[in-house]
Parts: C-alpha cells; sequence; structure tokens
C-alpha cells in the first residue's frame, strides 16, 4: 500500500523537470507524446504504489502542480 | 477531476490561499515561482493575508500582483522600498512587503533601499537575486559575477570596468536600523525548506516591530543563463554560493529571542 | 478666524494641514525649506506622519505609496528637485491615486539660483512626465490665496483621483502678509479610505494598484479613461481672475507674483489713460483659454508677462489664434517684472495696435 499520494494539477505544469531530479523513489516523468493546455509534456507519476509523500516535487515546483497526501501515523490513524 | 482520497491519508501539502490560481508567465523551470510560494505559505500560516499589502517590482515579477492573492501595488524600477515606507507610515498595522529583483533593489534602487533598511522601516523586502537582468533578455546585473557572460557582458563580466557584484546582504547588515537580513538560497529542497523559515522570521520581526527585514534568495535563470532548469540549480550552486555565501549577516538580540521563542 | 501675519511657506504648510493632510514627505531645498520644516514640528505634534526622505526620487515614490494607501499625502520642493520627481508624478497620474505637490519655483535651468522664477511653467503644465496626462496646476499670487488654493489642492486631488500641482514662485514663498487660516478639518480616519484604496483584502477581492499595461488595446483604454478625466477637468475646474477687463482695450496676462505686480500696473496704466485690464490664470492647467479667447474679440491687443523667456505666452496664443496680437515681456533668472519696466511695453503695444491715450 502506497505511503503517500500526489495530485498533479496538469495545466499548471511547465515540464520543467524540478521535481523529477528531486524525487528521491524515482516515479516522475514527463509525458510522452500529450500536452497540456499551455502546451507542455505535464510530468506524471509512473508508480503510484512507490510515492512515500514526502512532498520533495511540491517543494521545488515553481508552479504549485502538486497536493500532497501521506499516510497516517498508525495510532494517529487508530485515534 | 475528482480524486478519490483514501481516508487514512492525511493532506501534507496544498496551494497557498494567498496565491491567485492566476498561471504565471515565468519561464519553465524559473525560481520566482518557487518564492512566490514560500511568501504564500508564511502568510498563509501567520495568518496575515487580509492584512499585507505587497509591492511589486520591475523586472521579471512586475506581474507579481496577479499572482500574490491580496492588496498590490507596482512600483516604479527601484523605488518599492520608498513605496513600502509611504504606505507603512500611513497604515502601521499591515504587513508590508516588497519583492525585488537584483537590478531593482541592488542598481537603480541601491539608494531607496538603503536608507529604508537604516531607518529601520517595518517592512521586509524578499530580494531575489540571480546574476542577471531576465526581463530585458540576459544583461549584466549588479550581482553578476566575476567573468560571467552576458549579452551585455559578452566577453564576460570585467572588473575592472564594471565594478564587482555587490554583496547586499553584508551591505544592510552594518545599517543599525536593520533587525534581520539573510541570504538563502531555492537551489535544493533542504535550502528551499531553510528559505521557508527564513522568510518567516522577517515576517515576524516585521509584526513584531524589530526593525527593518530582508530576506536575499539565491536564484536562477536558466533562459539566460542558456541551460535546463535542472543545471542553472547545479551552476548556481557550484558558482554563486562561493561568491554570496549563505547565511544571516544581521540578526539582532530580539529577533533571536524570537526565533527561538523566548 | 481672525487674520494673522504668515510667510508663504510655512502658511502653505499650515493650510496643507488643515485640510487634514495625514503624512508629508520631503527632502530639504531652496527656497521651499521652510514648508518641511513647518511640517516637521508641526505633524509630529498633531500624531500624523513627517518623513524627510533621502531624495526627491524617494520622496514622490513614498507620497505614490501612501497615496495607494488611501492617505492624504504630498510633497514639496523646488525646481531641481521637481525634475527628479517626474518619474513619480507619471506613475501617479497614471495609477489615478491623489497626491499633491508644491512646487516653490526657482531660477533655472540646471542648479541655477534661489531666486523667485517661473520657468517651470512648460514642465508643470506640458511635460510633467513620460506619456499623455495633465496635473491639475494651480498658482496662487498671494498668501492668503496660497492657502484658500492650498485646502482647495487635495479636494481636486481626490474628486479626481489625480495629481495635483501647487506652483508658487520663491517670492510668495518667502513674503510675509497677514492672511486667515481655514478651521482644521478632522483626518480622515483609516477605516474611511477609499475602496479602491490598498488597505488589506479583508473579506473583498484585493485591489491592484498598477500602471501597466502590456497590451496595446489595453493601454489604449486607460489612455482613453485618463483623457475623458482631463476633459472634464477641463470643463470644471478652469480658475481665473479678472481686473478692470469689462472696458479694456489692451490685456494682460500674467500669473503668480507677476499677476499680482501687474494689478499694479492695471492701476498705474489707467491713470496715464491706458485702459488697461488683467487676466490673471489661477489654474494653470486647464487653462483659461476660452476666456482668453473671448476677450481677444473685445481688446485690441495682449500683452503677457512672465518671469522666464515666454511659456504661458503660448497658450495664450493657442488660445488666441490671431484674434489680436499677442506681445511678451519677461524676466529669468530671478528678477521680477516691475511695473516701470511693463509699462512701456504696454505702451509699445498700444501704439503697435493703433490705440491713443485717453
Amino acid at each position: 500500500m502506497a505511503r503517500g499520494m500526489v495530485i498533479i494539477d496538469e495545466d499548471r505544469c511547465k515540464g520543467c523537470g524540478l521535481c523529477i531530479s528531486v524525487c528521491p523513489v524515482h516515479i516522475l516523468k514527463l509525458a510522452e507524446g500529450r500536452f497540456n493546455a499551455q502546451g507542455y509534456p505535464p510530468v506524471e507519476v509512473t508508480d503510484p504504489e512507490a510515492c512515500t509523500g514526502c512532498a520533495m516535487c511540491a517543494t521545488i515546483c515553481p508552479d504549485v502542480v502538486f497536493t500532497v497526501y501521506r499516510r497516517k501515523r498508525r495510532s494517529a490513524a487508530r485515534a | 477531476m475528482a480524486v478519490e482520497i483514501p481516508e487514512d491519508m492525511e493532506l501534507v501539502y496544498s496551494y497557498p490561499e494567498s496565491l491567485t490560481k492566476v498561471r504565471t508567465h515565468y519561464c519553465p523551470g524559473c525560481t520566482h515561482g518557487v518564492v512566490h510560494r514560500l511568501i504564500a505559505e508564511v502568510l498563509d500560516e501567520l495568518g496575515v493575508r487580509e492584512r499585507t499589502i505587497g509591492i511589486a517590482p520591475v523586472g521579471c515579477s512586475v506581474l507579481a500582483y496577479y499572482y500574490f492573492n491580496m492588496d498590490f501595488a507596482e512600483a516604479a524600477h527601484g523605488r518599492a522600498p520608498a513605496m513600502a515606507t509611504g504606505i507603512k507610515r500611513v497604515s502601521p498595522d499591515k504587513v508590508v512587503f516588497t519583492y525585488q529583483g537584483d537590478g531593482d533593489l541592488a542598481a537603480i534602487g541601491t539608494a531607496e533601499i538603503i536608507h529604508a533598511a537604516n531607518r529601520g522601516e517595518l517592512f521586509t523586502t524578499i530580494f531575489v537575486n540571480n546574476a542577471i537582468y531576465g526581463m530585458t533578455g540576459g544583461q549584466m546585473a549588479p550581482t553578476t559575477l566575476p567573468g560571467q557572460v552576458t549579452t551585455s557582458s559578452p566577453t564576460g563580466r570585467n572588473v575592472q570596468t564594471a565594478g564587482w557584484p555587490i554583496r547586499m546582504a553584508e551591505l544592510l547588515a552594518e545599517l543599525p536600523g536593520v533587525a534581520y537580513v539573510t541570504r538563502q538560497s531555492v537551489l535544493d529542497v533542504p535550502a528551499i525548506r531553510k528559505a521557508k523559515k527564513a522568510i518567516k522570521l522577517a515576517f515576524q520581526t516585521q509584526l513584531a516591530g524589530l526593525g527593518f527585514s530582508m530576506v536575499e534568495i539565491l536564484s536562477t535563470c536558466n533562459t539566460n543563463w542558456h541551460m535546463t532548469p535542472v543545471e542553472a540549480l547545479e551552476w548556481a550552486k557550484e558558482h554563486m554560493v562561493d561568491y554570496f555565501p549563505l547565511g544571516d549577516t544581521k540578526m539582532t538580540d530580539a529577533v533571536r529571542a524570537l526565533k527561538e521563542g523566548k | 478666524m481672525a487674520k494673522e501675519l504668515w510667510e508663504g511657506n510655512a502658511a502653505i504648510a499650515e493650510a496643507a494641514i488643515r485640510a487634514g493632510l495625514e503624512a508629508f514627505f520631503g527632502y530639504p531645498i531652496t527656497p521651499q525649506t521652510e514648508v518641511l520644516e513647518h511640517f516637521s514640528k508641526r505633524l509630529p505634534e498633531l500624531g500624523r506622519v513627517f518623513l524627510q526622505a533621502e531624495s526627491e526620487v524617494a520622496s514622490i515614490n513614498m507620497v505614490y505609496g501612501a497615496a495607494c494607501a488611501g492617505a492624504r499625502v504630498m510633497t514639496s520642493s523646488s525646481s531641481p528637485g521637481v525634475s527628479l520627481m517626474q518619474e513619480g508624478f507619471s506613475y501617479i497620474a497614471c495609477s489615478e491615486v491623489p497626491a499633491v505637490v508644491t512646487n516653490i519655483m526657482r531660477g533655472g535651468p540646471g542648479l541655477g539660483n534661489v531666486q523667485p522664477a517661473q520657468g517651470d511653467y512648460f514642465q508643470a503644465v506640458k511635460s510633467a512626465g513620460h506619456g499623455d496626462f495633465h496635473m491639475i496646476v494651480l498658482a496662487p499670487s498671494n498668501v492668503q490665496e496660497a492657502i484658500d488654493l492650498m485646502v482647495l489642492a487635495f479636494d481636486l486631488a481626490e474628486k479626481y483621483r489625480t495629481i495635483v500641482m501647487f506652483v508658487a514662485d520663491g517670492s510668495i514663498g518667502q513674503m510675509m502678509e497677514p492672511a486667515e487660516m481655514p478651521p482644521m478639518r478632522p483626518v480622515r480616519p483609516p477605516e474611511e479610505r477609499a475602496e479602491w484604496a490598498l488597505t488589506g483584502a479583508q473579506g473583498r477581492k484585493p485591489n491592484i494598484i498598477t500602471s501597466l499595461y502590456l497590451g496595446a488595446e489595453n493601454m489604449e483604454r486607460v489612455n482613453i479613461r485618463l483623457q475623458a478625466k482631463l476633459r472634464e477637468i477641463e470643463k470644471n475646474e478652469v480658475r481665473w481672475k479678472e481686473y478692470s477687463t469689462e472696458d479694456a482695450d489692451l490685456l494682460l496676462v500674467a500669473f503668480g507674483t507677476v499677476g499680482r505686480v501687474c494689478q499694479t500696473v492695471v492701476r498705474e496704466a489707467r491713470e496715464q489713460g491706458l485702459k488697461v485690464g488683467l487676466l490673471r490664470p489661477i489654474t494653470l492647467w486647464p487653462f483659461p483659454g476660452q476666456r482668453i479667447a473671448a476677450l481677444a474679440e473685445q481688446v485690441k491687443g495682449i500683452l503677457t508677462v512672465e518671469m522666464n523667456a515666454g511659456q504661458m505666452v503660448e497658450d495664450v496664443r493657442l488660445a488666441v489664434e490671431g484674434r489680436c496680437p499677442v506681445r511678451f515681456y519677461g524676466r529669468m533668472g530671478g528678477p521680477i517684472p516691475l511695473p516701470d519696466e511693463i509699462l512701456p511695453e504696454l505702451e509699445k503695444l498700444n501704439a503697435e495696435v493703433g490705440g491713443e491715450e485717453e
């Protein structure tokens, strides 16, 4: 089960690739053969199950493309 | 597109309220977007968006007022600190900040920033230093590195004729009215997280009425440096940080106490 | 309130305070420094803002900022300092925020001197800064009028959300005269600032104040709006004073200090049998051109007298459109034209237009 989850606002993405360079689990890549409303190839998640919800992509993204969720700690989840 | 969020997931990052949803005109990979976001996150966290007034500069961030979700004025080139002074003096209960680039703050607006800082004006300046004039197409800036090639220093900045890059964070640190000045960067994730803390402390300094506060932020201009966004981050880390060392250049005891929660 | 003896510069400052001024930003320059000095004492006493800026460039941008925040604000300077402020005038005009600027004019060009002059007429009326705009320009000719016009300046600035320039020469600034101050108006509380002002977007959409319009059509739209406002000002706000024009054969046109000297000239000329009248523009922009055109139908010739090389005379000629001869007499760099210099010019004009002395 994935520890984290990102939601990508594709139309905000400019395909700069900064998120790809910092993702510790290497699950981001630019789309191939399709473009967003701005004409850029948007970033995609290749393996959602591997996401840790670390938010490094969101931290370096200049265009606020990412919304990030992380699985609650067990104790918190129970509470 | 509705996405179902599993119940045991918690939101750890979402769009700040202090930014509008307008897509920026910045080039892909431009770190202005990162700095905008950090300011917005800080203003959200401090709960002051509705009493904040920003001042945009002339330069690439001239349209910043479309991106920040708060009252904003557009200054003449370099004059943002004078405008901020005028606003803050007649509206002392507001949170006021200027957002300025290196040409704006360290060349044409040098007098205004020095005197505003020296008076201890109670506003915050976010100074984005990317060592080049971005909007006009990559000319030499006051912070362009020695030997750096730009469209107006085609054989590299010659310090014998063009002078040396100005270290504004160090220069302003000399002034008694300054409470907090620091140089940060947005060149990697840990640096971005530190920069946000610094921006927050700068605004807290203002809110506590402790004096002038400025965060200089080493930034990139991949377009005019003729690099990819990722290469630009690496280039800046390799070359800019040597000349513009990161860290606080001025922190009064009162600001330190604020930082340490005393 | 009873009349008291006031020095022009101090009177200008006090009148602004009585008009509800909230903040002054300025830089010392002769011959306006007493304006700044008066504010430096009075404003802090009253709990209002006084700040001596690092330059005139900074002063006008502080004014711009405070005006954006919705405060009643002004600066003052003298000719070379006003030149430095011109960038700001243009921004303020385009952004449509209200501000008042005083220019106690001195001799120029360049550093010039600190003598009274009117050499900044063109600058004030025609070339206040880059782009298409006009400032409302008010020109008093005595201390009482300076007081009254200073109060009016703020009302006009706010009514039209525009920049108002108050021009006087050094002699009005430095002279002492008995004058009556208006009562103190209450300062507008911050919560009553205009809805367009930058006051924090609490429970409303953000306000943006800018003079940047990148698209050609957008910029043109803004210009059309600004021009419409200027036409409205031209329609409503032309002010002047006439002296003995009812039966005049010759007309003097002069403003400020010279307008005052010319009142004496009218008296002396009439004693000599010359039927001379005077029109003294109070607003240099909008200019009382229509009234001058009407008088040009009545009189045989017009003499414009200024403390410059002939600036307002161009507007007089534009208004007159050849209806009668328009001549000029002026002194530059400090000397004030005196009646015994002006009278012979009137006699010359009278001879030229075939008039007789009664």
